[in-house]
Protein backbone atom coordinates (compact mmCIF):
# COMPACT_ATOMS: atom_id res chain seq x y z
CA UNK A 1 0.00 0.00 0.00
CA UNK A 2 2.56 2.67 1.14
CA UNK A 3 4.78 1.15 -1.74
CA UNK A 4 1.82 2.62 -3.74
CA UNK A 5 1.72 5.67 -2.42
CA UNK A 6 5.21 6.42 -3.01
CA UNK A 7 5.00 5.48 -6.97
CA UNK A 8 1.29 7.40 -6.75
CA UNK A 9 3.55 10.72 -5.24
CA UNK A 10 6.16 10.70 -7.01
CA UNK A 11 3.77 10.65 -10.61
CA UNK A 12 2.41 13.67 -8.39
CA UNK A 13 5.34 15.16 -8.13
CA UNK A 14 6.66 14.74 -11.65
CA UNK A 15 2.91 16.12 -13.25
CA UNK A 16 2.79 19.21 -11.03
CA UNK A 17 6.55 20.35 -12.69
CA UNK A 18 5.06 19.43 -15.80
CA UNK A 19 2.00 21.43 -15.21
CA UNK A 20 4.10 24.40 -14.14
CA UNK A 21 7.09 24.39 -16.73
CA UNK A 22 4.52 25.71 -19.78
CA UNK A 23 4.25 28.63 -17.22
CA UNK A 24 8.06 29.41 -18.17
CA UNK A 25 8.72 30.61 -21.63
CA UNK A 26 7.12 34.00 -21.04
CA UNK A 27 9.17 34.61 -18.32
CA UNK A 28 12.32 33.01 -19.82
CA UNK A 29 11.58 35.45 -22.66
CA UNK A 30 11.22 38.33 -20.52
CA UNK A 31 14.63 37.87 -18.76
CA UNK A 32 16.18 37.04 -22.19
CA UNK A 33 14.87 40.91 -23.27
CA UNK A 34 16.04 42.12 -20.21
CA UNK A 35 19.39 40.84 -20.94
CA UNK A 36 19.63 41.63 -24.36
CA UNK A 37 18.78 45.53 -22.99
CA UNK A 38 21.36 45.39 -19.79
CA UNK A 39 24.10 44.12 -22.18
CA UNK A 40 24.11 47.31 -24.70
CA UNK A 41 25.03 49.97 -22.30
CA UNK A 42 25.97 48.16 -18.79
CA UNK A 43 23.59 49.19 -15.60
CA UNK A 44 26.09 51.86 -14.09
CA UNK A 45 25.42 50.47 -10.71
CA UNK A 46 26.61 46.52 -11.18
CA UNK A 47 30.28 46.74 -9.93
CA UNK A 48 32.33 44.04 -11.85
CA UNK A 49 34.51 43.49 -9.07
CA UNK A 50 31.79 42.94 -5.78
CA UNK A 51 29.90 40.73 -8.88
CA UNK A 52 32.80 38.24 -9.88
CA UNK A 53 33.43 37.66 -6.23
CA UNK A 54 29.57 36.78 -5.43
CA UNK A 55 29.18 34.35 -8.65
CA UNK A 56 32.52 32.44 -7.52
CA UNK A 57 31.00 32.91 -3.94
CA UNK A 58 27.98 31.06 -5.49
CA UNK A 59 30.09 28.71 -6.94
CA UNK A 60 32.12 27.74 -3.54
CA UNK A 61 29.25 27.27 -1.96
CA UNK A 62 27.74 24.70 -4.11
CA UNK A 63 30.77 22.92 -4.29
CA UNK A 64 30.07 22.41 -0.60
CA UNK A 65 27.33 20.25 -0.91
CA UNK A 66 28.40 18.70 -3.73
CA UNK A 67 31.14 17.52 -3.33
CA UNK A 68 31.95 18.59 -0.13
CA UNK A 69 29.21 17.19 2.67
CA UNK A 70 28.18 14.47 0.28
CA UNK A 71 31.74 13.31 0.58
CA UNK A 72 32.12 14.01 4.08
CA UNK A 73 28.82 12.39 4.93
CA UNK A 74 29.34 9.59 2.32
CA UNK A 75 32.85 8.56 3.87
CA UNK A 76 30.90 8.29 7.45
CA UNK A 77 28.22 5.73 6.96
CA UNK A 78 28.50 2.01 5.96
CA UNK A 79 30.14 1.01 2.65
CA UNK A 80 26.33 -0.44 1.76
CA UNK A 81 24.87 3.11 1.96
CA UNK A 82 27.46 5.27 0.59
CA UNK A 83 25.52 6.27 -2.47
CA UNK A 84 22.43 6.64 -1.06
CA UNK A 85 24.11 9.45 1.01
CA UNK A 86 25.78 10.84 -2.16
CA UNK A 87 22.29 10.91 -4.29
CA UNK A 88 20.22 12.61 -1.41
CA UNK A 89 23.37 15.39 -1.58
CA UNK A 90 23.18 15.82 -5.54
CA UNK A 91 18.81 15.49 -6.05
CA UNK A 92 18.66 18.23 -3.28
CA UNK A 93 20.83 20.07 -5.45
CA UNK A 94 18.73 19.35 -8.21
CA UNK A 95 14.94 19.71 -6.18
CA UNK A 96 15.88 22.78 -4.65
CA UNK A 97 17.74 24.83 -7.58
CA UNK A 98 13.90 23.84 -9.45
CA UNK A 99 11.77 24.82 -6.17
CA UNK A 100 13.70 27.76 -5.65
CA UNK A 101 13.32 29.11 -9.44
CA UNK A 102 9.79 28.81 -9.00
CA UNK A 103 8.63 29.48 -5.80
CA UNK A 104 11.44 29.41 -3.10
CA UNK A 105 13.05 32.35 -4.09
CA UNK A 106 9.63 34.37 -3.93
CA UNK A 107 8.63 33.06 -0.72
CA UNK A 108 12.22 34.08 1.02
CA UNK A 109 12.95 37.30 -0.63
CA UNK A 110 9.88 38.64 -2.77
CA UNK A 111 7.51 41.48 -1.64
CA UNK A 112 6.75 41.03 2.20
CA UNK A 113 3.58 40.01 3.38
CA UNK A 114 3.05 41.18 6.69
CA UNK A 115 6.98 40.64 8.32
CA UNK A 116 5.87 36.68 7.93
CA UNK A 117 6.22 35.64 4.17
CA UNK A 118 7.52 36.89 1.02
CA UNK A 119 4.20 37.34 -1.78
CA UNK A 120 4.62 35.01 -5.06
CA UNK A 121 5.07 37.94 -6.97
CA UNK A 122 8.03 36.95 -8.00
CA UNK A 123 7.26 33.45 -9.11
CA UNK A 124 9.61 31.93 -11.51
CA UNK A 125 11.97 34.63 -11.12
CA UNK A 126 9.34 36.90 -12.85
CA UNK A 127 11.40 40.37 -12.70
CA UNK A 128 13.84 39.30 -11.02
CA UNK A 129 16.76 40.49 -13.48
CA UNK A 130 19.91 41.80 -14.45
CA UNK A 131 19.48 45.06 -12.29
CA UNK A 132 20.73 44.77 -8.88
CA UNK A 133 18.13 45.15 -6.29
CA UNK A 134 19.07 48.08 -3.47
CA UNK A 135 17.37 46.19 -1.20
CA UNK A 136 19.53 43.21 -0.76
CA UNK A 137 22.50 44.09 -3.10
CA UNK A 138 23.03 47.46 -4.92
CA UNK A 139 26.09 46.75 -6.53
CA UNK A 140 25.27 43.08 -8.28
CA UNK A 141 22.87 41.84 -10.29
CA UNK A 142 19.80 40.80 -8.94
CA UNK A 143 20.35 37.36 -10.40
CA UNK A 144 23.47 36.97 -8.89
CA UNK A 145 21.76 37.25 -5.06
CA UNK A 146 19.30 34.93 -6.24
CA UNK A 147 22.05 31.95 -7.22
CA UNK A 148 24.04 33.04 -4.34
CA UNK A 149 21.28 32.49 -2.27
CA UNK A 150 19.96 29.58 -4.08
CA UNK A 151 23.23 27.67 -3.06
CA UNK A 152 22.25 28.61 0.56
CA UNK A 153 18.64 26.86 0.27
CA UNK A 154 20.29 23.55 -1.72
CA UNK A 155 23.17 22.86 1.64
CA UNK A 156 20.42 23.27 4.25
CA UNK A 157 18.13 20.82 3.43
CA UNK A 158 21.15 19.06 3.05
CA UNK A 159 22.62 19.21 6.23
CA UNK A 160 19.58 17.44 7.75
CA UNK A 161 20.78 14.33 6.16
CA UNK A 162 23.01 13.57 8.30
CA UNK A 163 20.83 12.65 11.28
CA UNK A 164 18.16 10.24 9.30
CA UNK A 165 21.07 8.66 7.11
CA UNK A 166 20.84 4.76 6.35
CA UNK A 167 17.18 4.31 6.93
CA UNK A 168 14.95 6.43 5.49
CA UNK A 169 13.54 5.65 1.73
CA UNK A 170 13.98 7.90 -0.69
CA UNK A 171 10.82 8.84 -2.12
CA UNK A 172 9.15 9.99 0.92
CA UNK A 173 13.04 11.89 1.69
CA UNK A 174 12.49 13.88 -1.63
CA UNK A 175 8.82 14.73 -0.67
CA UNK A 176 9.47 15.94 2.49
CA UNK A 177 12.75 17.85 1.39
CA UNK A 178 10.55 19.58 -0.66
CA UNK A 179 7.89 20.45 2.26
CA UNK A 180 10.67 21.23 4.24
CA UNK A 181 11.87 23.88 1.98
CA UNK A 182 8.66 25.77 1.07
CA UNK A 183 7.50 25.51 4.76
CA UNK A 184 10.48 25.49 6.77
CA UNK A 185 13.26 26.69 5.18
CA UNK A 186 11.67 29.78 3.01
CA UNK A 187 9.75 31.28 5.79
CA UNK A 188 12.51 31.13 7.88
CA UNK A 189 15.02 32.50 5.34
CA UNK A 190 12.25 35.38 4.87
CA UNK A 191 12.00 36.38 8.43
CA UNK A 192 16.22 36.51 8.79
CA UNK A 193 17.15 37.84 5.34
CA UNK A 194 14.26 39.49 3.70
CA UNK A 195 13.06 42.98 3.79
CA UNK A 196 10.39 42.96 6.28
CA UNK A 197 10.97 40.05 7.95
CA UNK A 198 10.30 40.55 11.70
CA UNK A 199 13.72 39.01 12.61
CA UNK A 200 15.75 41.30 11.02
CA UNK A 201 13.44 44.31 12.51
CA UNK A 202 14.56 42.44 16.00
CA UNK A 203 18.16 43.27 15.67
CA UNK A 204 19.21 39.92 16.03
CA UNK A 205 22.51 39.62 14.02
CA UNK A 206 23.43 36.44 11.81
CA UNK A 207 26.01 37.18 8.99
CA UNK A 208 25.62 34.29 6.72
CA UNK A 209 23.23 32.35 8.39
CA UNK A 210 24.23 30.24 11.57
CA UNK A 211 19.84 30.61 12.41
CA UNK A 212 18.68 30.38 8.62
CA UNK A 213 21.16 27.45 8.24
CA UNK A 214 22.50 25.82 11.03
CA UNK A 215 20.36 25.87 13.73
CA UNK A 216 17.31 25.21 11.46
CA UNK A 217 18.87 22.18 10.06
CA UNK A 218 20.10 21.29 13.07
CA UNK A 219 17.22 21.15 15.10
CA UNK A 220 15.20 19.74 12.19
CA UNK A 221 17.65 16.95 12.14
CA UNK A 222 17.27 16.08 15.70
CA UNK A 223 13.48 15.64 15.01
CA UNK A 224 14.13 13.58 11.97
CA UNK A 225 16.52 10.83 14.02
CA UNK A 226 13.94 10.99 16.83
CA UNK A 227 11.06 10.12 14.44
CA UNK A 228 12.81 7.64 12.45
CA UNK A 229 14.01 6.02 15.57
CA UNK A 230 17.35 3.99 15.70
CA UNK A 231 19.06 2.20 13.08
CA UNK A 232 19.14 -1.58 13.60
CA UNK A 233 22.01 -2.53 15.52
CA UNK A 234 22.82 1.46 16.99
CA UNK A 235 24.61 2.10 19.24
CA UNK A 236 26.57 -1.26 19.60
CA UNK A 237 26.59 -3.27 16.54
CA UNK A 238 27.70 -0.66 14.17
CA UNK A 239 30.75 -1.15 11.85
CA UNK A 240 32.70 2.12 11.54
CA UNK A 241 32.83 5.28 9.29
CA UNK A 242 33.70 2.84 6.01
CA UNK A 243 36.11 5.57 4.00
CA UNK A 244 37.72 8.20 6.15
CA UNK A 245 39.59 9.80 3.64
CA UNK A 246 36.39 10.68 2.13
CA UNK A 247 35.37 12.56 4.99
CA UNK A 248 38.64 14.81 5.25
CA UNK A 249 38.43 14.97 1.66
CA UNK A 250 35.07 16.37 2.09
CA UNK A 251 35.92 18.48 5.21
CA UNK A 252 38.76 20.39 3.25
CA UNK A 253 36.11 21.09 0.41
CA UNK A 254 33.63 22.53 3.08
CA UNK A 255 36.49 24.60 4.63
CA UNK A 256 37.40 25.99 1.26
CA UNK A 257 34.18 26.12 -0.26
CA UNK A 258 32.71 28.09 2.80
CA UNK A 259 35.19 31.17 2.09
CA UNK A 260 32.08 31.79 -0.62
CA UNK A 261 29.61 31.37 2.53
CA UNK A 262 30.72 33.49 4.76
CA UNK A 263 33.10 36.23 2.60
CA UNK A 264 30.51 35.85 0.04
CA UNK A 265 27.93 36.81 2.58
CA UNK A 266 29.27 40.38 2.24
CA UNK A 267 28.14 40.30 -0.96
CA UNK A 268 30.57 42.75 -2.35
CA UNK A 269 34.33 42.09 -2.90
CA UNK A 270 35.55 45.03 0.23
CA UNK A 271 36.94 44.64 3.67
CA UNK A 272 34.19 43.09 5.14
CA UNK A 273 34.66 39.92 3.27
CA UNK A 274 38.62 40.15 3.52
CA UNK A 275 37.65 40.12 7.51
CA UNK A 276 34.91 37.43 7.11
CA UNK A 277 37.18 35.39 5.18
CA UNK A 278 40.15 35.92 8.09
CA UNK A 279 37.68 35.25 10.98
CA UNK A 280 36.48 31.91 9.42
CA UNK A 281 39.72 30.64 8.82
CA UNK A 282 41.24 31.36 12.08
CA UNK A 283 37.81 30.09 13.98
CA UNK A 284 38.17 26.81 12.24
CA UNK A 285 41.37 26.11 12.85
CA UNK A 286 41.30 26.90 16.47
CA UNK A 287 37.83 24.72 16.92
CA UNK A 288 40.02 21.44 15.34
CA UNK A 289 42.73 22.24 17.21
CA UNK A 290 40.41 22.24 20.37
CA UNK A 291 38.50 19.14 19.38
CA UNK A 292 42.14 17.23 19.36
CA UNK A 293 43.01 18.25 22.73
CA UNK A 294 39.56 17.45 24.10
CA UNK A 295 40.07 13.94 22.16
CA UNK A 296 43.55 14.38 23.99
CA UNK A 297 41.72 14.42 27.27
CA UNK A 298 38.95 11.90 27.12
CA UNK A 299 40.60 9.31 24.68
CA UNK A 300 44.16 9.57 25.13
CA UNK A 301 44.54 9.78 21.04
CA UNK A 302 43.88 12.59 18.73
CA UNK A 303 41.53 11.31 15.96
CA UNK A 304 41.56 12.08 12.96
CA UNK A 305 37.75 12.28 12.76
CA UNK A 306 37.67 14.65 15.76
CA UNK A 307 39.73 17.25 14.25
CA UNK A 308 37.49 17.35 11.03
CA UNK A 309 34.38 17.22 13.03
CA UNK A 310 35.92 19.92 15.08
CA UNK A 311 36.83 22.04 12.01
CA UNK A 312 33.06 21.68 10.83
CA UNK A 313 32.03 22.84 14.11
CA UNK A 314 33.88 25.71 13.96
CA UNK A 315 32.75 26.71 10.34
CA UNK A 316 29.24 26.36 11.80
CA UNK A 317 29.84 28.75 14.76
CA UNK A 318 31.90 31.50 13.07
CA UNK A 319 28.75 31.79 10.35
CA UNK A 320 26.49 34.01 12.15
CA UNK A 321 29.37 36.21 13.76
CA UNK A 322 32.14 36.17 10.47
CA UNK A 323 31.30 39.78 9.83
CA UNK A 324 31.36 41.30 12.99
CA UNK A 325 34.06 39.55 14.95
CA UNK A 326 37.85 40.61 15.51
CA UNK A 327 40.04 37.08 14.85
CA UNK A 328 40.38 37.62 18.71
CA UNK A 329 36.90 36.95 19.10
CA UNK A 330 36.96 34.23 16.55
CA UNK A 331 39.17 32.20 18.37
CA UNK A 332 37.25 32.66 21.50
CA UNK A 333 34.51 31.03 19.28
CA UNK A 334 36.33 28.42 17.66
CA UNK A 335 37.54 27.20 20.99
CA UNK A 336 33.76 27.67 22.41
CA UNK A 337 32.95 25.54 19.66
CA UNK A 338 35.29 22.87 20.00
CA UNK A 339 34.11 21.96 23.62
CA UNK A 340 30.55 22.54 23.32
CA UNK A 341 30.07 20.43 20.14
CA UNK A 342 32.85 17.32 21.49
CA UNK A 343 30.52 17.35 24.30
CA UNK A 344 27.08 17.14 22.73
CA UNK A 345 28.68 14.36 20.60
CA UNK A 346 30.43 12.59 22.60
CA UNK A 347 28.37 12.46 25.91
CA UNK A 348 24.86 14.00 25.25
CA UNK A 349 24.05 11.94 22.53
CA UNK A 350 25.01 8.97 24.37
CA UNK A 351 23.40 10.06 27.60
CA UNK A 352 19.65 10.76 25.61
CA UNK A 353 20.06 7.51 23.21
CA UNK A 354 19.26 9.53 20.01
CA UNK A 355 20.53 8.39 16.51
CA UNK A 356 21.40 11.35 15.14
CA UNK A 357 23.65 9.08 12.49
CA UNK A 358 26.80 11.35 11.31
CA UNK A 359 25.66 14.00 14.20
CA UNK A 360 23.89 16.98 12.46
CA UNK A 361 22.33 18.42 15.45
CA UNK A 362 25.52 17.73 17.24
CA UNK A 363 27.57 19.84 15.17
CA UNK A 364 25.28 22.34 13.42
CA UNK A 365 22.32 22.50 15.78
CA UNK A 366 24.66 22.85 18.88
CA UNK A 367 27.07 24.68 16.71
CA UNK A 368 25.02 27.14 15.35
CA UNK A 369 23.10 27.86 18.66
CA UNK A 370 26.88 28.71 20.21
CA UNK A 371 27.54 30.42 16.85
CA UNK A 372 24.40 32.64 17.67
CA UNK A 373 25.22 33.51 21.18
CA UNK A 374 28.88 33.93 20.86
CA UNK A 375 28.06 37.10 18.33
CA UNK A 376 26.33 38.39 20.71
CA UNK A 377 29.34 37.82 23.05
CA UNK A 378 32.03 39.01 20.39
CA UNK A 379 30.52 41.35 18.25
CA UNK A 380 31.73 44.74 17.76
CA UNK A 381 30.77 48.00 15.55
CA UNK A 382 34.76 48.07 14.91
CA UNK A 383 34.84 45.57 12.66
CA UNK A 384 31.05 46.40 10.98
CA UNK A 385 29.65 49.95 11.46
CA UNK A 386 26.67 48.22 10.38
CA UNK A 387 26.85 46.22 13.25
CA UNK A 388 26.25 46.09 16.95
CA UNK A 389 28.63 45.94 20.22
CA UNK A 390 28.02 42.81 21.81
CA UNK A 391 28.48 41.96 25.89
CA UNK A 392 32.36 41.89 25.63
CA UNK A 393 31.87 45.45 23.77
CA UNK A 394 29.55 46.94 26.59
CA UNK A 395 26.01 45.72 25.18
CA UNK A 396 24.81 42.73 27.22
CA UNK A 397 21.34 43.26 25.75
CA UNK A 398 22.35 41.65 22.48
CA UNK A 399 23.04 38.13 23.86
CA UNK A 400 19.29 38.34 24.37
CA UNK A 401 18.45 39.56 20.71
CA UNK A 402 20.26 36.82 19.65
CA UNK A 403 19.11 34.51 22.32
CA UNK A 404 15.50 35.20 21.52
CA UNK A 405 15.94 35.01 17.48
CA UNK A 406 18.20 31.83 17.90
CA UNK A 407 14.63 30.45 20.38
CA UNK A 408 12.30 31.15 17.87
CA UNK A 409 14.02 29.40 14.78
CA UNK A 410 14.14 26.35 17.15
CA UNK A 411 10.60 26.65 18.20
CA UNK A 412 9.72 26.82 14.56
CA UNK A 413 11.35 24.21 12.88
CA UNK A 414 10.66 22.35 15.48
CA UNK A 415 7.41 22.29 15.42
CA UNK A 416 6.64 22.39 11.41
CA UNK A 417 9.76 19.80 10.79
CA UNK A 418 7.85 17.49 13.01
CA UNK A 419 4.14 17.71 11.41
CA UNK A 420 5.78 17.74 8.02
CA UNK A 421 8.14 14.36 8.96
CA UNK A 422 4.79 13.07 10.39
CA UNK A 423 2.71 14.01 7.62
CA UNK A 424 4.53 11.68 4.96
CA UNK A 425 5.12 8.88 7.26
CA UNK A 426 1.70 8.65 7.53
CA UNK A 427 1.28 9.09 3.76
CA UNK A 428 4.22 7.19 2.16
CA UNK A 429 6.16 5.89 5.01
CA UNK A 430 9.43 6.74 6.05
CA UNK A 431 11.50 4.01 7.05
CA UNK A 432 12.87 1.17 4.91
CA UNK A 433 11.72 -2.06 6.12
CA UNK A 434 14.30 -4.06 8.17
CA UNK A 435 15.44 -6.54 5.01
CA UNK A 436 16.17 -3.43 3.38
CA UNK A 437 17.77 -1.50 5.69
CA UNK A 438 19.65 -4.72 6.28
CA UNK A 439 20.87 -4.91 2.53
CA UNK A 440 21.52 -1.48 2.54
CA UNK A 441 20.26 1.57 0.65
CA UNK A 442 21.93 1.46 -2.04
CA UNK A 443 20.94 -1.97 -3.22
CA UNK A 444 17.75 -1.32 -1.74
CA UNK A 445 16.70 2.02 -2.89
CA UNK A 446 18.46 2.64 -6.03
CA UNK A 447 19.56 -1.17 -7.44
CA UNK A 448 23.28 0.10 -7.49
CA UNK A 449 26.34 -0.97 -5.36
CA UNK A 450 28.89 1.78 -4.97
CA UNK A 451 31.84 -0.85 -4.79
CA UNK A 452 32.40 -4.29 -6.87
CA UNK A 453 34.40 -7.10 -4.92
CA UNK A 454 35.36 -9.09 -8.04
CA UNK A 455 36.90 -7.23 -11.25
CA UNK B 1 37.17 -32.40 15.52
CA UNK B 2 34.94 -30.71 13.13
CA UNK B 3 35.38 -27.94 10.33
CA UNK B 4 32.45 -25.83 10.40
CA UNK B 5 31.56 -23.28 7.65
CA UNK B 6 28.73 -20.78 7.57
CA UNK B 7 27.20 -18.32 5.23
CA UNK B 8 25.68 -15.53 7.33
CA UNK B 9 23.79 -12.37 6.71
CA UNK B 10 27.09 -9.44 6.95
CA UNK B 11 25.00 -7.92 9.62
CA UNK B 12 24.65 -11.12 11.72
CA UNK B 13 27.96 -11.60 11.76
CA UNK B 14 28.68 -9.15 15.51
CA UNK B 15 25.60 -11.17 16.97
CA UNK B 16 26.69 -14.17 15.74
CA UNK B 17 30.03 -14.02 17.57
CA UNK B 18 28.80 -12.38 21.04
CA UNK B 19 26.79 -16.08 21.25
CA UNK B 20 30.04 -17.93 19.77
CA UNK B 21 31.89 -16.20 22.68
CA UNK B 22 29.04 -16.64 24.73
CA UNK B 23 29.59 -19.98 24.47
CA UNK B 24 33.38 -19.86 24.77
CA UNK B 25 34.23 -20.49 21.52
CA UNK B 26 36.60 -17.97 20.51
CA UNK B 27 38.53 -19.28 17.56
CA UNK B 28 37.27 -17.67 14.20
CA UNK B 29 38.28 -16.92 10.77
CA UNK B 30 35.90 -14.33 8.63
CA UNK B 31 36.14 -13.50 5.00
CA UNK B 32 33.67 -11.41 2.82
CA UNK B 33 32.26 -13.62 0.04
CA UNK B 34 29.74 -13.25 -2.50
CA UNK B 35 27.14 -15.40 -2.89
CA UNK B 36 23.45 -16.68 -3.98
CA UNK B 37 20.81 -18.72 -3.24
CA UNK B 38 17.91 -19.84 -4.85
CA UNK B 39 15.88 -16.56 -4.51
CA UNK B 40 19.55 -15.16 -6.96
CA UNK B 41 20.28 -11.43 -6.33
CA UNK B 42 18.87 -8.31 -6.47
CA UNK B 43 19.37 -6.88 -9.92
CA UNK B 44 21.48 -4.01 -10.16
CA UNK B 45 20.57 -1.00 -12.82
CA UNK B 46 23.41 0.88 -14.63
CA UNK B 47 21.98 3.37 -17.25
CA UNK B 48 18.94 1.45 -17.77
CA UNK B 49 20.48 -1.78 -18.29
CA UNK B 50 19.80 -4.14 -16.34
CA UNK B 51 22.55 -6.42 -14.68
CA UNK B 52 20.59 -9.28 -13.80
CA UNK B 53 21.04 -11.77 -11.11
CA UNK B 54 24.33 -10.36 -9.64
CA UNK B 55 25.49 -11.58 -6.50
CA UNK B 56 24.69 -11.10 -2.80
CA UNK B 57 27.58 -9.81 -0.26
CA UNK B 58 27.62 -12.71 2.28
CA UNK B 59 30.27 -13.34 4.93
CA UNK B 60 31.85 -16.42 5.60
CA UNK B 61 33.12 -17.62 9.03
CA UNK B 62 34.91 -20.74 9.68
CA UNK B 63 35.58 -22.50 12.98
CA UNK B 64 37.58 -25.86 13.55
CA UNK B 65 35.63 -27.56 17.05
CA UNK B 66 36.74 -30.57 18.96
CA UNK B 67 33.40 -32.72 19.16
CA UNK B 68 31.84 -31.35 22.36
CA UNK B 69 31.68 -28.01 20.58
CA UNK B 70 30.13 -29.21 17.42
CA UNK B 71 26.32 -28.58 18.92
CA UNK B 72 26.79 -25.19 21.15
CA UNK B 73 28.62 -23.94 17.68
CA UNK B 74 25.71 -24.22 15.51
CA UNK B 75 23.37 -23.46 18.26
CA UNK B 76 25.35 -20.03 18.42
CA UNK B 77 25.32 -19.77 14.58
CA UNK B 78 22.01 -20.60 14.34
CA UNK B 79 20.58 -17.99 17.02
CA UNK B 80 22.51 -15.22 16.43
CA UNK B 81 22.31 -15.76 12.51
CA UNK B 82 18.41 -16.13 11.89
CA UNK B 83 16.19 -13.23 10.97
CA UNK B 84 13.91 -15.47 9.03
CA UNK B 85 14.02 -13.88 6.10
CA UNK B 86 15.11 -15.78 2.83
CA UNK B 87 19.25 -15.28 2.66
CA UNK B 88 19.81 -15.97 5.66
CA UNK B 89 22.66 -18.76 5.09
CA UNK B 90 24.03 -22.26 5.70
CA UNK B 91 26.26 -23.93 7.88
CA UNK B 92 28.18 -26.77 6.36
CA UNK B 93 29.52 -29.16 8.74
CA UNK B 94 32.94 -31.09 7.59
CA UNK B 95 35.31 -33.88 9.13
CA UNK B 96 38.72 -32.26 10.43
CA UNK B 97 42.04 -34.91 9.73
CA UNK B 98 44.28 -32.69 11.43
CA UNK B 99 45.07 -29.57 13.84
CA UNK B 100 48.64 -28.85 14.26
CA UNK B 101 49.34 -25.49 16.07
CA UNK B 102 52.04 -23.45 14.37
CA UNK B 103 53.74 -21.61 17.87
CA UNK B 104 54.42 -25.21 19.67
CA UNK B 105 54.05 -27.95 17.05
CA UNK B 106 50.76 -29.35 19.01
CA UNK B 107 48.64 -31.56 17.12
CA UNK B 108 45.11 -33.04 17.62
CA UNK B 109 42.35 -31.84 19.92
CA UNK B 110 44.62 -29.72 21.93
CA UNK B 111 45.72 -27.43 19.42
CA UNK B 112 42.39 -26.64 18.73
CA UNK B 113 41.36 -24.46 21.86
Amino acid sequence: MKRVMTRVAGLGLAILLLGILPVFPAHGDEVAVEAAVAAVPPAPTVDTGDTSWLLISSALVLMMTIPGLSLFYGGLVRKKNVLSVLMQCFMITCLISVQWVLWGYSLSFGPDIKGLIGSLDWFGLKGVGLEPNADYAATVPHQAFMIFQMMFAIITPALIIGAFAERMKFMPFVVFTLLWATFVYDPLCHWVWGVGGFIRKMGALDFAGGTVVHINAGIAALVSALVLGKRLGYPHKMSPPHNLPFSIMGAGLLWVGWFGFNAGSALGANGLAASAFVVTHVATAMAGLTWSIMDLIFNKRPTVLGIISGAVAGLVAITPASGFVTPLGALGIGAGAGVICYLSVAFMKARFGYDDALDAFGVHGVGGFWGAIATGLWATKSVNAAGADGLFYGNPGLVLIQLKAALITVVYSLVVSFVLLKVVDLVMGLRTDEQEERIGLDLSEHREAAYTMLD
Amino acid sequence: MKYIVAILQPDRLDEVLQRLTEKEIHLVTVTNVLGRGRQKGIAEVYRSHKEAGSLLKKVKIEIAVNEAFVKPTIEAITEGGRTGQIGDGKIFVLSLDECIRIRTGETGGVAIG
